[in-house]
């Protein structure tokens, strides 16, 4: 006990009563520390960042009904949407097809809830505005083209009731959809009011989902819905969550290298810092080893310093990485980066893994020094 | 008894013959001296004695123990358990207190005692300056710290390698004060020196010339030509 006191009494005085030396070793692991745990944060967050960003690029999962019948009922649709996570869900747009006319030309009608669209299919292009009442509706650009209609104009929809009754209904067009796809040939209503003109509701016919979440937590999610909601038959989009797993694979890839390149670094310079204290404190050391010291007591103390140097220098880089990484965030992403517990220990056990690596060839210098040199006075 | 037996030593530096064919005893509670030109090989006898370099040739018995034989190891062992060493640069560990210098050669060898270092400190006149770092004592103060934590552990032999070398005549005198009272109560000391007015000291002084011992002679006869 009171060996390791006169031990670590040692360590410490030689780190603060040679401050100036110590610092320029201390800067570096704070340094290599820094980028390391804001690399490791920005790993980390990664897949959150990305699912955000990648959730503008459309539905990745989607809920078609089971059976033959093509309609699936939205009780079913409600219950299969609670196993999802809430904090991950982006949006759940219901879809139900209609044949139906728009200035007695026969299209395709989709009622959707809008405000949900604009979740799910963040790339929709609107010429005009989306929808806010209900009398408003929004038509593909196909449709505007054949017809001639423009935002803002008026539009006869009409067709049967399920009771076969015909009606029409003049409604506003607020806005022109462009998508590049099958949407552009679709004219699109909020659900209730579609309901309302066929007299019947409760059913759809499509659902699409986004929800962050990488491609096995996806599979997951839909393994839960295909088991316990019968009614209703879940389908991952897969060209989007593929590329999003590749995407960030790459990504991951690359910042592990960066972070990989920095160790490298710190490694080099910490181990010319501790060439360079070694070579100042040969005298130092073969004075230790005339007085008895056993090189292993001196392994002992170089390490021990390497240990206490790279745990402050990393204690400094773990704060200031946090700093360092919402700074690439709010650049590279747009958004702030969550903080993550196991970046400190993780970057902590680095810096004094990697100090302590680093100082291995020069303390195996010192502990070869002979105890001669201090009586040669060289 | 003797501590001590050279036998036919010799050292070569590549091309340099450091010392040739030595042959020396030394017996126990004595005290020598060795003397002899810049160059002769003095330093090279105490590395060679002090266990922190071999002997490129010859035997060398310390304390019933050939040392030619023994790993760096056991010399290691040998120099913690039964020398004493003291230098001619004060050689202190920097960044630590006078105790704390004197605490390492109680941990290094055993178990650390502050009382044991801080009485040992007070027998060299320095009880009032334990606290203090090497940069802030002077050389005379400096070398009794030195002295101190070759004493620490209680050593059978005592090597100086120019004690005094850097010391003006008070702290000279005060050293000299404490080598007689080691010697006195029966440790060995061997003091190399270029002052005949310390070899004067020894009960007996050889001088080195080119590696070989050149003469034999008591420290009284040495007083009286000096
Ligand atoms: N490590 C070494 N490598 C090569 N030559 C050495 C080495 N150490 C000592 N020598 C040589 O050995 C000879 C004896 O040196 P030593 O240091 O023993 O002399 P010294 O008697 O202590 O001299 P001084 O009084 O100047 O201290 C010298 O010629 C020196 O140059
Ligand atoms: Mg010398």
């Amino acid at each position: 006990m009171k060996k390791r006191l006169v031990f670590a009494n040692m360590i410490l005085r030689s780190l603060t009563r040679r401050r100036s030396r110590m610092l320029a070793a201390l800067m570096a692991i704070a340094i290599g520390s820094t980028v390391l745990s804001g690399m490791l944060t920005i790993y980390l967050d990664i897949p959150r960042q990305l699912g955000r960003e990648f959730r503008s690029y459309g539905a990745n999962l989607v809920l078609v009904p089971a059976g033959e019948s093509g309609i699936m009922s939205m009780d079913d649709v409600e219950e299969a949407a609670e196993y999802l996570p809430p904090d991950k869900l982006v949006g759940v747009t219901p879809y139900r097809y209609e044949s139906l006319g728009i200035n007695r030309q026969p299209c395709t009608t989709a009622g959707v809830r809008f405000a949900q669209v604009a979740k799910t299919s963040p790339y929709w292009r609107v010429d005009g505005s989306w929808p806010e009442r209900s009398n408003e509706i929004m038509i593909g650009s196909d449709i505007a083209r054949f017809t001639g209609i423009t935002p803002g104009t008026q539009a006869r929809i009409s067709g049967h009731t399920r009771d076969m009754k015909p009606f029409a209904v003049d409604m506003t067009v607020s806005g022109v959809v462009g998508t590049g796809g099958a949407e552009e040939s679709v004219v699109f209503v909020e659900l209730s009011t579609l309901e309302a003109m066929m007299g019947a509701g409760g059913q759809v016919n499509l659902v699409e989902i986004s929800v962050e979440g990488s491609q096995r937590e996806l599979e997951e999610m839909a393994g839960e819905i295909g088991a316990n909601v019968p009614g209703v038959a879940p389908r991952l989009v897969k060209r989007i969550a593929g590329s999003e797993a590749t995407v960030l694979g790459k990504l991951r890839s690359l910042v592990f290298l960066v972070t990989a390149v920095v160790m490298g670094l710190i490694l080099i310079c910490v181990a010319t810092t501790m060439m360079t204290v070694v070579m100042e404190r040969r005298r130092e050391i073969g004075l230790k080893k005339a007085i008895g010291a056993e090189s292993s007591a001196i392994i002992g103390e170089f390490i021990a310093e390497g240990a206490a140097l790279g745990l402050a220098g990393g204690l400094a880089g773990a704060v200031s990485g946090f700093f360092f990484a919402q700074l690439i965030s709010v650049n590279v992403f747009n958004r702030s980066v969550a903080f993550d517990y196991i970046a400190v220990p993780a970057a902590l056990a680095a810096a004094v893994l990697v100090t302590v690596l680093a100082c291995l060839p020069p303390v195996k210098k010192a502990a070869d020094i002979e105890p001669a040199v201090v009586l040669r006075g060289e | 008894m003797n501590i001590l037996e050279l036998k036919d030593v010799s050292m070569t530096y590549g091309t340099v013959k450091a010392l040739q064919h030595i042959d020396l005893t030394v017996g126990q509670g004595e005290w020598l001296a060795i003397m002899g030109p810049s160059g002769s090989g003095k330093t090279t006898m105490m590395n060679i004695v002090g266990c922190m370099d071999k002997a490129s040739d010859g035997s060398v018995v310390l304390d019933g123990q050939e040392l030619s034989k023994l790993p760096p190891r056991g010399l290691t062992a040998i120099r913690r358990d039964k020398i004493g060493l003291i230098f001619q640069q004060f050689h202190l560990v920097p960044y630590l207190t006078a105790l704390e210098n004197v605490v390492i050669a109680q941990y290094y060898h055993s178990m650390p005692d502050e009382d044991e270092a801080l009485e040992a400190l007070r027998s060299v006149g320095l009880g009032e300056r334990a606290r203090h770092l090497p940069s802030q004592l002077s050389g005379g103060e400096q070398q009794r710290v030195c002295i101190a934590r070759a004493l620490i552990n209680c050593p059978k032999l005592i090597l100086a390698d120019e004690p005094t070398g850097n010391l003006d005549e008070a702290n000279e005198k005060l050293v000299l004060e404490i080598l007689h009272r080691l010697h006195g109560s029966g440790s060995t000391i061997i003091v190399v020196t270029h002052s005949p007015d310390v070899g004067s000291h020894a009960d007996r002084v050889i001088v080195l010339e080119h590696g070989k011992i050149a003469r034999t002679t008591t420290g009284a006869l040495l007083h009286k030509s000096a």
